[in-house]
C-alpha cells in the first residue's frame, strides 16, 4: 500500500508508510466507533424487546440515529470535575480506558492478511492491554473523590484481575493447540473444526470472564447501580462519561471479537455457509456474542462481590488449570503437539 | 493490657440516599462500614413528612379519606380501607354485602398491585432489570381498573364511610375475570425468571434473616412476619368486611430470611388472585346498593336530587358539613399488602376526628433494617431494604 501511495502521490517513501498506516488506523477505528454506535443501539432495542418495550424509535427510522443524538448531547454538555477531585488523573482516565479499549484492535485479523499489525506475540499483546484497562478505572475512583467512585473503582480492579488470571489460562489452552501466538494462526488453525467443540468447557470460561473483564451483567457490580450509584463513574459526566461508555461498548465488541478469533474460527465460514466472505463472517460471529451479551444482561440478576470473587477464584481459576493440563497431556500423549 | 500503639480504625460511614437508586424512595440510611461489610445501619426518617394526621384533624370524615391514598401511594385503596372500616365501627354501621365484596375485590386487586411492585423493584435491587418492566406492564392494566371505578389511576378514593363510591362499570366484572385468568401466566412468567435462578437464590437465601421470635418482638406484620413462619394474617385472624366467606391459604415462609419474604409476595400474589376470581362470583350473584341507605352518611342519587328538595339539602349537608359521628374511640386495622395498618380514631362527636393515629406498616420493619443487615455486606443491605417493603409516604405521614 505505501508503494502504491508513493506511486501515485509521488511522496517520500517514509511519508507514504506513514501516511498508509494512518489510513489502515483509519479504516479500522472509524467503522469501529460507528460499530459502537450502533451497539449501543442494538442494546436499547434488544433490551427493549425483552422487557416488552420499544425502546429509541423516535430519532431517525426506527430510532436509527438514537446513538448520534446521545452523542451529540453528550459533547455539548459541561464536563464538571468535583471540587476535591485530582484533576488531571480524573481527566486522564476516562482517555486511558477509551485508547486501550480502542488500540487492542491493531491485531485483530478481519481476515486472510486482514490485520493492522500481524504480531507473533499478538495473544500477549492483547492480553497485556486488557490489563491495563483497569488503570483507567481505579484512577477514576480513586480521583473522583467520592466514596461510590471509590468504592467501585476497588471493586472494579480486584474484578479485573481475578479475571484475567483464568482468562489466561484458557488463553494457554489454545496456545497449546495451535503452537502459536499470532491471532491469525489461531484463526488458521481452526479451519477443520472450531476451538468451541473440542474446548468446549474452556469456550464457557473464556466467554464468562469475559462478561467479568468487561463489567457486564451478572458481574455489572462496580457500576451496580442499586448499591454503588454509577460505581467508578459517579462523578462523570459529559465527554468524561462518553469515553467510559464508549470504552466499555468496544472492550465488549474486542471481548466479542477474541471470543470469535480463539474459539470460533474468526474468519473461517460457517459450516454450509462458505459463500460468506471472510471479514462479514467475523463481523457476523461479533454480532451473535454481542447478542449473548445482551441476552445475559436482560436475564440475570447481579453478583455479589463476594460470591463474584469465590467463582473467579475457587471455581474458574482450578478449573481451567486442570483443563490446561489435561489438554497438555493429551497433546503430548498421543503426540499431537504442533510443530 | 491493650497495646497502646493500637490504633481505632474509624469505619468508613457512607450515606445511603435520600438520592440514591435503591433506596426505595427518600430513605437515608447512614451506614458504617468495614470495607463492604456493615457494620451498623442508621435510617433516617422524614423527610417526606406531611403531617397527614394533624391535617385529618381538621378535615371531616369524607375530607380525610383522599389522605390516605396519599399514605402508602403503592397500595392506595388498602389504606382508605383501614380508615372506612374505623370510621364505619364508630357510627355502628354495616355496609351491604354488594359493596364490601367491592371492597375485598379491590383490597385484593391493590395487593398485586403492591405485590407486584415490591417483588420486581426487588429483583431489580439485585441485578435483574427485566421483571420490573414486565410488572409495570401488568400495573398499567391494574390502574385501568382504578380509573374505571373512581376516576383517578392512583389516588382513587374510591372507598366510603358505608360503602364505595359508585358501582362497577357495566362489563368490568369482565376484564377483571379475563385479567385475573391471565394473571396466573405472568407470575409464572416472572417466577421462571427469578426463583430458581442461581444468582438470585446465592443473593437471597439466608441474608438478613429474621427469627419468629425477633420478627414478634419488633412489630413486624404482613408477609415479613409471615416469611419467618408466624402465621398471622388479619383476613383470617380477624376477617373484616366479607373475607370471612372467602376461600384463601395465607402464604407462610420458614426461613426468614430475603428469599422466603420474596416467596411470601409471590405466592400472595396468587392467593389474591384467587379472591379476585371468587369475589367476581359473588358479585355478579349480590345485586343491590354499593352504599348503605342513610342518607346522613351516604349521598342520594344524582337523580333525586333533580327531584327531591330533601335529597338536595342531604347533599349539601353531606358535603359541607359532613356527618357527626358519635363520641369515642377505636383501633381498627386491616391487612394491606405490606402488613398491619391500622388506624386509631378517636371521635368527639363532631364531624372531624378528633384524632387520626396511623399505624403504618413500614416503620416497623425499617427499624429492623439496622439488626437484619449488620455483618452482611453493602449489596445485601440493598437486598434487605427491598425485601422489606418500605413506601415513605406512609412511614413518614
Amino acid at each position: 500500500m505505501a508503494d502504491f501511495l508513493a506511486l501515485h502521490l509521488g511522496l517520500p517513501l517514509a511519508g507514504a508508510t506513514l501516511l498508509a498506516i494512518i489510513l489502515k488506523i483509519l479504516v479500522i477505528t472509524v467503522p469501529l466507533l460507528i460499530a459502537m454506535a450502533m451497539m449501543t443501539y442494538m442494546e436499547r432495542k434488544v433490551l427493549a424487546a425483552i422487557q416488552l418495550r420499544q425502546g429509541p424509535i423516535l430519532v431517525g427510522p426506527f430510532g436509527l440515529l438514537q446513538p448520534f443524538a446521545d452523542g451529540l448531547k453528550l459533547l455539548t454538555k459541561e464536563t464538571i470535575i468535583p471540587a476535591g477531585a485530582n484533576r488531571a488523573v480524573f481527566l486522564i482516565a476516562p482517555m486511558l480506558t477509551f485508547i486501550m479499549a480502542l488500540i487492542a484492535w491493531a491485531v485483530i485479523p478481519f481476515g486472510e492478511g486482514l490485520v493492522l499489525s500481524d504480531l507473533n506475540v499478538g495473544v500477549l499483546y492483547l492480553f497485556a492491554i486488557s490489563s491495563l484497562g483497569v488503570y483507567g478505572i481505579i484512577m477514576s475512583g480513586w480521583a473522583s473523590n467520592s466514596k461510590y467512585a471509590f468504592l467501585g473503582g476497588l471493586r472494579s480492579a480486584a474484578q479485573m484481575v481475578s479475571y484475567e488470571v483464568s482468562i489466561g489460562f484458557v488463553i494457554i489452552t489454545v496456545l497449546l493447540c495451535v503452537g502459536s501466538l499470532n491471532l491469525s494462526d489461531i484463526v488458521r488453525a481452526q479451519s477443520h473444526v472450531w476451538f468451541c467443540i473440542p474446548l468446549f468447557p474452556m469456550f464457557v470460561v473464556f466467554f464468562i470472564s469475559a462478561l467479568a473483564e468487561t463489567n457486564r451483567a451478572p458481574f455489572d457490580l462496580p457500576e451496580g447501580e442499586s448499591e454503588l450509584v454509577g460505581g467508578f463513574h459517579t462523578e462523570y459526566s459529559a465527554m468524561t462519561f462518553a469515553l467510559f461508555f464508549l470504552g466499555e461498548y468496544i472492550s465488549m465488541l474486542l471481548m466479542s471479537g477474541m471470543t470469535s478469533v480463539l474459539f470460533l474460527g474468526g474468519w473461517q465460514p460457517f459450516p454450509f455457509l462458505g459463500f460468506i466472505p471472510g471479514p462479514l463472517n467475523l463481523i457476523i460471529k461479533i454480532l451473535l456474542l454481542m447478542f449473548v451479551f445482551i441476552w445475559v444482561r436482560g436475564t440475570l440478576p447481579r453478583y455479589r462481590y463476594d460470591q463474584l470473587m469465590r467463582l473467579g477464584w475457587k471455581v474458574f481459576l482450578p478449573f481451567s488449570l486442570i483443563w490446561v493440563i489435561l489438554t497438555a497431556g493429551f497433546l503430548v500423549y498421543f503426540d499431537k503437539l504442533p510443530h | 493490657m491493650a497495646n497502646p500503639v493500637e490504633s481505632q480504625i474509624k469505619p468508613y460511614t457512607m450515606n445511603f440516599g435520600p438520592q440514591h437508586p435503591a433506596a426505595h424512595g427518600v430513605l437515608r440510611l447512614v451506614l458504617e462500614m468495614d470495607g463492604e461489610i456493615v457494620e451498623r445501619a442508621d435510617p433516617h426518617i422524614g423527610l417526606l413528612h406531611r403531617g397527614t394526621e394533624k391535617l385529618i384533624e381538621y378535615k371531616t370524615y369524607i375530607q380525610a379519606m383522599p389522605y390516605f391514598d396519599r399514605l402508602d401511594y403503592v397500595s392506595p385503596m388498602s389504606e382508605e380501607h383501614s380508615f372506612v372500616l374505623a370510621a364505619e365501627k364508630l357510627l355502628g354501621i354495616t355496609p351491604p354485602k354488594r359493596a364490601q365484596h367491592i371492597r375485598v375485590l379491590f383490597a385484593e386487586l391493590t395487593r398485586i398491585l403492591n405485590h407486584l411492585l415490591n417483588v420486581t423493584t426487588f429483583a431489580m435491587d439485585v441485578g435483574a432489570l427485566t421483571p420490573a418492566l414486565w410488572g409495570f406492564e401488568e400495573r398499567e392494566l391494574l390502574m385501568e381498573f382504578y380509573e374505571r371505578v373512581s376516576g383517578a389511576r392512583m389516588h382513587a378514593n374510591y372507598f366510603r364511610v358505608g360503602g364505595v363510591h359508585q358501582d362497577l362499570p357495566a362489563g368490568m366484572l369482565d376484564d377483571i375475570e379475563a385479567y385475573a385468568a391471565k394473571f396466573e401466566k405472568f407470575v409464572d412468567d416472572v417466577e421462571g425468571l427469578l426463583t430458581a435462578n442461581r444468582i438470585f437464590k446465592q443473593r437471597l437465601v439466608d441474608i438478613g434473616i429474621v427469627s419468629g421470635d425477633e420478627a414478634l418482638a419488633w412489630g413486624f406484620t404482613g408477609p415479613v412476619l409471615r416469611a419467618s413462619g408466624i402465621p398471622w394474617d388479619l383476613r383470617k385472624a380477624q376477617p373484616y368486611d366479607t373475607y370471612a366467606e372467602y376461600d384463601f391459604d395465607v402464604a407462610i415462609g420458614k426461613t426468614g430470611d430475603c428469599y422466603a419474604r420474596y416467596l411470601v409476595r409471590v405466592e400472595e400474589m396468587r392467593q389474591s388472585n384467587r379472591i379476585v376470581q371468587q369475589a367476581i362470583a359473588k358479585l355478579r350473584q349480590t345485586p343491590g346498593p354499593i352504599k348503605v341507605d342513610d342518607r346522613k352518611i351516604a349521598p342520594p342519587p344524582r337523580g333525586d336530587m333533580k327531584r327531591s328538595m330533601e335529597s338536595l339539602i342531604h347533599h349539601f349537608k353531606l358535603y359541607t358539613e359532613g356527618y357527626h359521628v358519635p363520641a369515642g374511640e377505636t383501633y381498627t386495622a386491616t391487612e394491606s399488602p405490606k402488613g398491619e395498618f391500622g388506624v386509631y380514631l378517636v371521635s368527639d362527636g363532631t364531624n372531624r376526628p378528633y384524632r387520626c393515629k396511623i399505624r403504618p406498616t413500614g416503620i416497623a420493619h425499617l427499624q429492623g433494617v439496622d439488626f437484619m443487615s449488620r455483618g452482611h455486606m453493602l449489596a445485601d443491605a440493598v437486598a434487605i431494604i427491598g425485601s422489606i417493603d418500605v413506601v415513605f409516604g406512609e412511614i413518614d405521614r
